[in-house]
Parts: C-alpha cells; structure tokens; sequence
C-alpha cells in the first residue's frame, strides 16, 4: 500500500515537474475584460503562440467594466473594453492608459414577422420604437420607408439585453446620437433603464425570445445575426443611404471617422460619415499602460500588438469581425511608438 | 492508553468547534465585506433605497422595490404550484404506489433535481414560454380576465413564466424530502390509525403528515430557499423589467438576476455599491424567511410535543 502511495507520488511529481519546465521559460501576459471580442483573442493568442513562442497569453473575459477594474488596479498587463473608458475614469488609472481598437463590431436590428419581410428603417423610428411612442408594426413611419412589404396590424414587442454588455452600448450610444429625446431621457451606458420592452440575457437570449414571438423586435451582434442567420434590417445612415450590416460596411464605418480620429481613439462610430458605412458600429480597445512597468514584458506586449494590426487582422472575417481599415492601422502604428518604458520606447526599429 | 483517546477527543472537538466558528466567522465576514463595498450605495440613497423603484445605471438613481418584489412575488408562485404537487408525488411514492414501481420513481424525480438550471432556462424559452404566449395566458385572460392578475398582453415571459420555471424546479426538492420525511413516520401510528377503523387518507392525513409536519415544513422551505437564489433560469424568463405590476402576465425582475445581469458591466463604485446592496438584500430576505420557518417549525414541533405528553 505505502509502496503504491509513494510510486504515485513520484509520478505526480514528475508530472508536476514536466509541467514546470517550460512555464518557466515562458512569459505570462495577463489579460481581461470585454467579451465580445474573446473569440477573435483567443484565436490571435493561439496564431500568435506559433509566431512567438516565448509569451504565453491568459485572457479572462469578465466584461468590459471588469477590464477597466483590473487594468486600473494593476492586476493584469492589459485590459479590454467595448466602450471607450471615460475622462473620470481615466483619471482614477495610476498612469496614462492608451486606447487600442483592435478589431470592430457591429449591431443590427433584428425582427419577427410573418413572411419574413425585408426591412428598412430610419434612425427617427428605431428611436421612437424603443421610446414606446411608435407601438404598431403598420406606422406610417416604419410603412414610408418600406414600400410594398406588408405590414400587420400587430403590437411591436421590444426585446433588449438584459446584461451588462457593449453590444448594449453601442446601440444606446447610436439611438442617443440620432434622437435628442433618447439622450435626454435614457443617454448612454452598458445598461439603461428602457422605456419599453423585455430583457433578454445574452445575444441568445433576445435572439430566442424574438424568434419565439411574433413581432418583437430588438438587436443583437452583427455576428450572433450571421451566424444564426437572423433578419437584419438595412439603417439609413449619416449619408442618407440605408446600409445592409455586413464586414465591409462596418469596416466602412472606421474608415468614415478615419480623416477626424481623435488621438486617443476614444472614438464613437455610430452614425459615421461615409456613402457605405454601417451606422451602428463600433471599435473595441485593449487598454494599456503607456509607460510599462516592466521591459522584457512591454516589449513582447506591443510586439503583439503590431503583429495583431497587421498579420492578426486575417484572422477576423473568419470569426465575422470587421477588420482595421488600412487608415486607421496606420493611425495605430504611430501610437504604438509612444508606448515607453521609463522614457525608452519599446516598439522595435522598422 | 485511555489518555491517549482523551486527547483524541479533545482534538475531535477542538476541530469540530473550529469548523462550526469559521462558519460563523465566514458568514460574518460576508455581511462585513458587502456591507463595506455597499457604503457607497448606503451613503446617497439611505432607506429609500427599498422603496423607490427607479433603477437608471445612468443617472445613478436606484431603488431596489422591484427586485425585492419579483423575488418573493416568484417564489411565491413556485410554492403554490411547487407545494401540492410534491407533497402528492410523495405521499404516493410513499403510501400507495406498488412497490415495484417507487424506486424508479423515486429515482426520476431526483435526477430532476440535478438538472442544470441553465437547461430548465433554456426549456423556458424556448418551449414554455411560447406555450404560455400561445395556450394557457389567453385562455386564463378570457376566464379570470377580471382578476387583476391575469391581464395584460401575453407575453408569454413574465412573473407567470418564472414562478412555473421555479416550481419545476421546487418540486423535485420538496417530493424527495417529504418522502423521506414520510418513511420515516412509524408504522406504529399507521396501524394504531387503521386499527381505530380510518380509512386510508384518514391515516395519511392525521397519522403521517400531521406526525411529520415539521418535516414537511422543513421540506418546502429548503424548496423555498432554492427558488429564492435561483438566478440563471429565473433571468431567462422572467422579462427582466424592473417594475412592479400586478399582471403575473407583465415582466418581472428578481434580486438574484439583476446582479447576474448587470455586476460585470458595472463601472462606477455607486453602480456596483447598489448592485452589492441588493445582494445584502438578498442575504436579508433569505434570512428573515428562515428565520420565520424556523419559528413556524418550533411552534408545529411544539404542539406535537404537548399531544404526546
């Protein structure tokens, strides 16, 4: 029995100590916040373990206001975050955070009807749908803009996310741009109060309550939509076209803001300029120190972070991201040189 | 020799009173450390936060009257369905049912207890939820539609929704203890029924479940403490509205979901200050319902105590 017990010992200790070896050799980069992107992240970590194999990524996806906790206190080496952190917040950071859009997103607006009509809106009657002022699927409002699709006489039953979520503020952020009434009365978060609707938990959760009842509406993540195929409404954008959501004209969104992007790249995309731009679409960011704490650790950081707007951008259409616009990648690179440890840049001569 | 299982003892009990006060000081500890993070939320809104219903993360307005609502209006509803049912499963899983047949029983309604409640969520959506929209909330308007409670729009999720999700889920909980509960009456008082010439459900009801009735009752608060805290399958259906209306068609919002729901995303220290209040919450209302089950149960144990003596 005892011989049993200590040959088991032994072998767990080698396991153990197999398991040890290259752990030391390579270096943990700590990570976490926003869900949304976690599928394209692990898939760059992945990718990006072949292409430097001595830095080991560990990402936890606890949401973005999580992200912006940690990164805050600290506790991990980047964070990430759906929505762009706010002056208050960035002051309460124990040194400068940078901003850095990694890949995009979008929101569409989703429907059930009978016979699966395709529908078209105009940012006024998305507004005023979530407001409760427009309550039936034959207004007039909704009828001017869809000519020929056959409206019923039915009640409009909003669906919104019940979570937390960035998928959330997007939506919220671009209701609040088109329609003074929304800003002033609900404005933007991750959550809101809603004037209207139920809550659902999850893109799969307003997902399922609207393909289970007849004339909800709501929104969901451009990818969620497409992977599911759900009816997606076309969105009169910013330069009065309506605009089907997709890849490029997400992409088309960052590359409307491109010519007056902020240096910080806190920007919002929601109603960007632009002929083919998606309206509803936005960035999501790593956050990171601009002044590392660490060399060795700095340096493979934004490595990473170069590998991920140039060659990690491939992987994104795949898991149905939008990609970087070649403007706004340049925009990146020339911020990337700024990141410093005490003073020495850390991005490597080209 | 002997000193050697004295101080064996000594040691048994100097663990076991070590286990029962970390207990304590855990529980302490809790209370402490949300009380601490719900500071901010305690200090800008004092009592009203229990009695407004406005909750506005973005102008950082919160009242936590709704969630306090919807879970007991919830649970409520999980015990009124949740009660009979599992009481009946089990006096004919105890009493009546062939022999051959009351272990398989059994056995089933305890694997349902060991469901994922992110399935018995899943199951609400998407099958039962739509039932209700379809079937059982028309035909309830059209016949009690003078009773407040059942009117409104079907929606099919909503407080009606969840008080079934919770009861399905109750019920499992309640079968399985009562049953127990009810084997373990002695068969002592059945013959001494029987013998006095009661019929079956005489026996039942004033041999059996009078003599374990704070068993029982035991059984439907352990059944009660879990529809309270239930939170996946409860967000899922339960519209997540955070209003109180008298519809049980109308959404609804619980305690427990709303900080599912919202803790992740929760930015600011007020935001997640409230968020924590409504756990302490939470922890208070579980507690008070305890608390008045145990005196409900002292009090049945008691008069059976004073018809023995």
């Amino acid at each position: 029995m005892n011989r049993w017990l200590a040959g088991l010992l032994c072998s767990l200790l080698a396991v153990l100590g197999s398991g040890a070896e290259p752990a030391a050799a390579q270096m943990l980069m700590n990570g976490a916040g926003a869900t949304f992107p976690y599928p394209i992240y692990s898939k760059w970590f992945d990718e990006y373990a072949k292409v430097d194999p001595s830095v080991r990524f560990n990402y936890q996806s606890i949401g973005s206001g999580g992200g912006i906790r940690q990164i805050t206190a600290r506790t991990v080496d980047f964070g990430a975050s759906d929505g762009p952190m706010n002056d208050d917040q960035l002051r309460k950071a124990p040194g400068d955070l940078l901003h850095v859009p990694t890949v995009l997103g979008a929101v569409v607006v989703t429907y059930n009807l009978p016979g699966h009509p395709k529908l078209r809106f105009t940012p006024d009657v998305l507004a005023d749908i979530f407001l409760g002022k427009i309550t039936k699927w034959n207004d007039a409002r909704i009828a001017a803009a869809n000519p020929g699709a056959s409206l019923p006489d039915q009640a409009i039953l909003v669906v919104h996310r019940s979570d937390g979520s960035g998928t959330t503020y997007i939506w919220v952020d671009y209701l609040a741009k088109v329609s003074k009434a929304w800003d002033a009365k609900v404005g933007r978060g991750t959550s809101v109060s809603w004037p209207v609707g139920l809550g659902g938990k999850g893109n799969e959760g307003v997902a399922g309550q609207i393909k289970s009842t007849p004339g909800a509406l709501g929104y969901v993540e451009l990818a969620y939509a497409i992977k599911n195929a759900l009816p997606a409404a076309a969105v009169r954008n910013a330069a009065g076209r309506f605009v089907e959501p997709s890849i490029e004209t997400t992409t088309a969104a960052a590359a409307g803001v491109a010519k007056n992007m902020p240096a910080d790249f806190r920007v919002s995309l929601t109603n960007a300029p632009g002929d083919n731009a998606y309206p509803i679409a936005s960035f999501t960011w790593l956050l990171v120190y601009r002044d590392q704490p660490d060399e060795t650790k700095g340096k493979a950081l934004v490595k990473f972070l170069w590998w991920m707007i140039h060659d990690g951008q491939k992987y994104t259409t795949d898991l149905l991201y939008a990609p970087l616009p070649p403007q706004v990648v340049k925009q990146i690179e020339a911020r990337l040189g700024e990141i410093t440890y005490q003073g020495k840049p850390l991005l490597a001569a080209r | 020799m002997l000193a050697g299982v004295a101080r064996g003892d000594r040691l048994f009990r100097g663990l076991a009173r070590g286990a029962a006060l970390a207990l304590i000081l855990l529980f302490a500890a809790m209370v402490v450390e949300m009380a601490r993070a719900a500071t901010p939320s305690f200090r800008a809104f004092g009592w009203r936060f229990l009695v407004t219903s406005t909750w506005d993360p973005v102008a950082e307005n919160f009242g936590a009257l709704p969630f306090v609502y919807g879970t007991l209006v919830s649970s409520l509803i999980a015990l009124v369905i949740a009660v009979p049912l599992g009481l009946g499963a089990s006096i004919f899983l105890a009493e009546l049912a062939p022999a051959p047949i009351r272990a398989p029983i059994a056995f089933l309604v305890e694997l349902v207890a060991a469901v994922p409640s992110v399935v018995f969520g899943l199951w609400g959506v998407f099958v039962l939820a739509p039932w209700l929209r379809t079937w059982v909330q028309p035909a309830l308007g059209a016949t009690l539609g003078f009773v407040p409670l059942f009117q409104g729009p079907p929606y099919g999720v909503g407080m009606l929704a969840a008080g079934i999700i919770l009861a399905i889920m109750v019920v499992p909980f309640v079968t399985a203890i009562s049953r127990e509960v009810i084997l373990a009456v002695p068969n002592a008082q059945r013959e001494a029924a029987l013998g006095l010439g009661a019929t079956r459900w005489e026996t039942t009801r004033i041999a059996v479940l009078r003599y374990g009735r704070s068993g029982l009752i035991g059984a439907v608060l352990l059944g009660l403490g879990r529809a309270l805290g239930e939170t996946m399958a409860v967000t899922m259906v339960i519209g997540n509205r955070a209003e109180i209306a008298v519809s049980l068609f109308a959404p609804g919002y619980t305690m427990a979901s709303v900080i599912a729901n919202e803790f992740t995303e929760a930015t600011s220290d007020l935001y997640l200050g409230a968020l924590i209040e409504v756990g302490l919450l939470l922890f208070a209302v579980t507690v008070a319902v305890n608390a008045l089950a145990r005196v409900l149960v002292w009090s049945v144990g008691g008069a059976v105590r004073e018809v023995r003596e």
